[in-house]
């Protein structure tokens, strides 16, 4: 294993330094429990949104607390959901009167620990809503499993209802858009290379220099199927093939498209595929209205990318053009 | 002879010790149907649930302490699952300054049925209920038949172990694993793995603690 770090126990706090030093104007990040709040706190009278999860996926979920996007961040260790005190520090943080949303990917472990600290909120008088992120079709889904994983729809997810909050929804509403949100967008990765969790040391799957893996998780955890590498047109297909299947997208949608870096693709892949995939649509009669090119959730090292569609309507598209002020996403101010 | 806080606090260390000795075995089940980190996770959490275990005066207060710890550190699917597991046993013998037979089972039960009120997974689904079940059964059939703490504690381990193996050939329907679809099949799962070295470890403190007559 090659990384830059001192220790890989330390890794997650040791990082959360560097952001804070680096985003200074623009986050508070708190040590023991850990957690990342905005610099100014949230206007009295509005909903705090907060989301969380394991580390690696950076820029998740700390990255994208600011104006107009999350109140809060709770980065649990490296692929390890954040546990109920974590979660609570920052819920009792951030409440500022209207209520708190968790933003939660679908995960048994996120789900588990953001119910403890619902409960804990909600013992102390706070108000909380929560809303489970499920969008990877690579994972079939049915009651009786774990369902779906929460993965590229949450950065999307997290802007749009950073927005409704930004603007003065109240909890109810906000909840009610988030899912919305998630009832229209669909994501499916894929991975060149496996990740090397720093205190594990080794990857944590194996593939063959001329192998790839089709619907992985942002965890590393291997996919459903195993393949040889195609060219760029194939592996786009495979991957908005079953995107445009699930929803279903049909002729005349408008759309934000997504094509999301795992951490180890350059940019000129994601572009390269970018392209295709728009072009992919166009064939079909789906319109990209908005969209979004590069790392934003990823899975430490990991070269791979995954793409995720969203059907728009004119109120998704005004919350998604709405000025946003995060170490990792910024328009409109 | 039944079990005192002291003897619990023993049994805790014990388990924390096995689990730092096992950690990169957990990691690495955990590596082959999920995300390489149960190892780490549960020996993150056993180690402040040592120094918690430290403190408390009945078997109870133990059982919280590791509870309260576990919930605060292991983050997961085990962490709140675990911890359920010691928060639900700690309430199921509230008050007892020992442990007899009875209190054993009774703590043992409410620990599986806190997991399943969590987890919601069932027999089958390939997650520490294959082990936690199965030893629970093997625990109540023994103390009707009038076992002590020790063979009761032993028959929990020996069934434990069997659900754990048992898992190998699972498709996995709940956790992680189960985004693996049948991918799953042919691994043994860690959930189980680290509940059977908790009820030998149990088992073994119990034997060592009271020898049979
Ligand atoms: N719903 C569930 N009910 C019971 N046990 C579960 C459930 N989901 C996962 N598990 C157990 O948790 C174990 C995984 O724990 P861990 O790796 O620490 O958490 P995570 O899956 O969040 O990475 C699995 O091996 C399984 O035994
Ligand atoms: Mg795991």
């Amino acid at each position: 294993m090659k990384k830059i770090i001192n220790n890989p126990e330390t890794v997650v706090q040791d990082s959360l330094r560097g952001f804070a030093a680096a985003h200074a104007d623009l986050v508070e990040v708190h040590f023991d429990p850990d957690y990342v709040v905005r610099a100014q706190p949230l206007p009295p009278g509005t909903v705090a949104v907060v989301s969380g999860g394991g580390s690696g996926h950076e820029p998740l979920h700390a990255g994208f607390v600011g104006t107009g996007m999350l109140a809060a961040a709770c980065p649990g260790a490296v692929f390890t959901s954040p546990t109920p005190d974590q979660i609570h520090a920052a819920t009792m943080a951030v409440n500022a009167g209207a209520g708190v949303l968790y933003l939660v990917k679908n995960y048994t472990g996120d789900v588990l620990n953001f119910e403890t600290a619902a409960e804990l909120a909600a013992a102390e008088g706070v108000e909380v809503a929560s809303v489970v992120i499920d969008d990877d079709v690579a994972v079939q889904d049915s009651l009786y499993t774990a369902g779906r994983r929460g993965v590229g729809g949450t950065v999307l997810i997290e802007k749009i209802v950073g927005a409704a909050a930004e603007r003065g929804d109240d909890l109810a509403a906000c909840a009610e858009l988030a899912r919305r949100v998630n009832s229209q967008v669909r994501s499916m990765g894929m991975a060149l290379t496996s990740c090397v969790v720093p205190h594990v040391g080794r990857p944590t799957f194996e593939l063959g220099d001329d192998e790839m893996e089709i619907g992985i998780g942002i965890h590393g955890e291997p996919g459903r199927e195993r393949l040889p590498v195609e060219a760029a047109d194939q592996i786009v297909a495979r991957l908005l093939e079953p995107i445009l299947a699930d929803l279903p997208f049909t002729e005349g949608d408008r759309t934000l498209l997504f094509v999301n870096g795992m951490g180890g693709t350059p940019l000129i892949e994601l572009y390269l595929a970018y392209g295709i995939a728009e072009r992919f649509l166009a064939e079909r009669g789906i319109q990209v209205h908005r969209r979004l090119v590069g790392n934003y959730i990823t899975s430490l090292e990991m070269q791979g990318m995954s793409i995720t569609l969203l059907r728009l309507d004119d109120e998704l598209i005004s919350l998604w053009d709405a000025p946003v002020h995060t170490p990792a996403l910024r328009w409109g101010v | 002879m039944a079990i005192d806080a002291d003897a619990l606090r023993r049994a805790i260390d014990a388990y924390a010790d096995v689990v730092a000795e096992q950690r990169d075995y957990l990691v690495d089940l955990d590596r082959a149907i999920g995300d390489a980190d149960h190892g780490v996770n549960l020996d993150r959490g056993m180690r402040a649930a040592r120094e918690a275990a430290a403190s408390g005066s009945t078997p109870a207060e133990v059982l919280k302490g590791v509870a309260t710890a576990l919930i605060s550190k292991v983050g997961g699917a085990a962490g709140p699952l675990y911890g359920t597991a010691f928060l639900r046993a700690a309430t199921a013998v509230t008050g007892k300054q020992t442990l007899e037979a009875t209190d054993v089972v009774a703590a043992l039960r409410a620990a599986r049925d806190g997991i399943v009120a969590r987890g919601k997974a069932e027999l089958g689904d390939k997650t520490m209920v294959d082990a936690w079940t199965p030893a629970v059964e093997a625990a109540e059939q023994a103390a009707q038949q009038g076992a002590t703490v020790a063979q009761i504690l032993a028959a929990a381990a020996d069934a434990a172990e069997q659900g754990m193996r048992d898992t190998i050939p699972m498709v996995a329907r709940k956790g992680r694993a189960s985004y693996l679809g049948e991918r799953s099949a042919g691994h043994q799962d860690p959930g189980a793995t680290s509940t059977a070295f908790l009820l030998r470890t149990l088992a073994d403190r119990a034997a060592a603690e009271c020898p049979a007559p």
